[in-house]
C-alpha cells in the first residue's frame, strides 16, 4: 500500500531537482533499493505509472537497483552480503550478525534527463 | 538532445527520517522513554497497552499513549480508560504511522511531565518499519495465535525491532504454539533479541516487561 506513497515521493523529489534543469524530459529514474526496504518492486513499478501520470515523469523509467543486505560480523570481522533475508548470521563464519551496515535504502541515485541543444 | 546523468542520493523517506530526528531530540531533553509498538493486526498490541499504562499508573509512574488506526477512536478509549492520557490518530487510509503525524499530536502535553509514552502503531507488519517515529525502542508484538514463522515472513520488520513480546500466552496449549520454533526464528532474524511471553489477560510474563522497562528508563535518565 505504501508504494503509492512511495512513487509520490520520488516525483516531488524529482520535479524539486528538475528546476535546475529547464526544458529537461526525464527519461529514468534510477533507484537504489535495499533488500530490507520493505518495498515490493512490481508494486512500486506500477504505481510509479500512475503516480507520474501528468507529471514531468510522465512515460518515465524506473530503474530499481535491489541492494543486498551486507552485515559485519563482530567475531571474524567479515563484511559481507547475505545471500537472502531468512537467517542474519556472518557469511563467512555463521556467528549470529547483529550490525546491519547495508540493505535498508530507499534512495534516488541519479536521474537520466534529455536536454534541448544549448543555441550558439 | 543532449542526455545529461544527474546524481541525486536523495532518501526518499528522507523527510519523515529528519522530522523524526527532531522528535527522537525533544523526547530525549523531555526525559521521557518512547517506544513504537508493531504488530499485524489483532496482535493485542491495545490489550497488552492498557494492562501495561494500568501497572505503571499504580507504581506512580507518568505514561501516555498515541494510537494509530485507520478509521474510528476505539482503541484511544479503551487506553484512556486506564486512567492514562490517550490520543487517536486516525489516518484515514495510510497504513502506518508518520513522524509527522506524531509530532502533530503532542500538542498541548508537557512531554517532561511523563516516563513513559507508548505510540500504537496502525496493525501492519509491512511498511511501519520504514517509517522512524522518533522512538528510542521499537517492538515488535506476535501471538501465538498467528504462526510461528511470522519474523521469517516479515524480516524487514522484525530485524528493525529492538524487543519482542509474544502475546496471548495463555492460548498455547490450544493453539499448539511452538515455543522453540517461535524462539528460533526471532533470533535468525534479530539475533539476540530480547523477548517477553505475555498474557495482557491473565498477567503472566507482564512483570519481567515492566522491569525492563524500569530498567532502560533508568539507564537512559542516569547515562
Ligand atoms: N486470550 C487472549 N486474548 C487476547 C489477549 N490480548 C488480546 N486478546 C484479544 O485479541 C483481540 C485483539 O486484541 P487488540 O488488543 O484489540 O489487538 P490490536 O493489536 O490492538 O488490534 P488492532 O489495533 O486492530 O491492530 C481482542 O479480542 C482481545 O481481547 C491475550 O493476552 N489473551
Ligand atoms: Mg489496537
Ligand atoms: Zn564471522
Ligand atoms: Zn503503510
Amino acid at each position: 500500500m505504501h508504494e503509492l506513497s512511495i512513487a509520490s515521493s520520488i516525483v516531488d523529489s524529482v520535479t524539486e531537482s528538475l528546476a535546475a534543469y529547464p526544458g529537461a524530459r526525464v527519461v529514468e529514474v534510477r533507484l537504489r533499493l535495499g533488500a530490507l526496504a520493505a518495498v515490493i518492486e512490481d508494486s512500486l513499478q506500477f504505481c510509479y505509472g500512475i503516480a507520474t501520470e501528468g507529471t514531468p515523469l510522465a512515460g518515465s523509467r524506473l530503474r530499481v537497483h535491489v541492494q543486498p543486505v551486507v552485515v559485519h560480523c563482530a567475531r571474524c570481522g567479515h563484511l559481507g552480503a547475505l545471500p537472502g533475508v531468512q537467517s542474519f548470521r556472518c557469511p563467512s563464519c555463521g556467528e549470529p550478525a547483529h550490525d546491519v551496515r547495508q540493505g535498508r535504502e530507499l534512495e534516488i541515485e541519479a536521474i537520466e534527463l534529455e536536454e534541448p541543444e544549448i543555441q550558439a | 538532445m543532449n542526455t545529461r546523468i544527474v546524481e541525486l542520493r536523495q532518501g526518499i523517506l528522507k523527510k519523515n527520517d529528519e522530522l523524526a530526528r527532531a522528535l527522537r531530540q525533544r523526547f530525549t531533553a523531555a526525559g521521557v522513554l518512547v517506544l513504537n509498538l508493531v504488530s499485524s493486526p489483532g496482535t493485542g498490541k491495545t490489550t497488552f497497552l492498557e494492562r501495561t499504562l494500568r501497572t505503571l499508573r499504580e507504581s506512580g509512574d507518568r505514561v501516555a499513549a498515541l494510537v494509530g488506526d485507520l478509521e474510528t477512536d476505539n482503541d484511544a478509549r479503551r487506553l484512556a480508560a486506564s486512567g492514562a492520557p490517550a490520543r487517536q490518530i486516525n489516518t484515514h487510509g495510510i497504513c502506518h504511522l508518520e513522524a509527522e503525524m506524531v509530532g502533530r499530536h503532542l500538542d498541548g502535553w508537557d512531554l517532561s511531565a511523563l516516563d513513559y509514552l507508548f505510540i500504537e502503531n496502525v496493525g501492519n507488519l509491512v511498511c511501519p518499519s520504514s517509517y522512524d517515529l522518533g522512538e528510542r525502542i521499537r517492538v515488535a508484538l506476535l501471538s501465538v495465535t498467528e504462526g510461528e514463522d511470522k519474523p521469517l515472513k516479515y524480516p524487514t520488520l522484525f530485524n528493525s525491532a529492538d524487543a519482542a513480546v509474544i502475546t496471548k500466552i495463555d492460548l498455547a496449549g490450544p493453539c499448539g504454539f511452538d515455543r522453540a520454533a517461535a524462539l528460533h526464528h526471532l533470533n535468525e532474524i534479530r539475533p539476540g533479541i530480547r523477548v517477553f511471553e505475555t498474557s495482557a489477560k491473565t498477567g503472566v510474563g507482564m512483570a519481567d516487561w515492566l522491569d525492563y522497562l524500569k530498567a532502560e528508563r533508568q539507564g537512559r535518565s542516569a547515562g
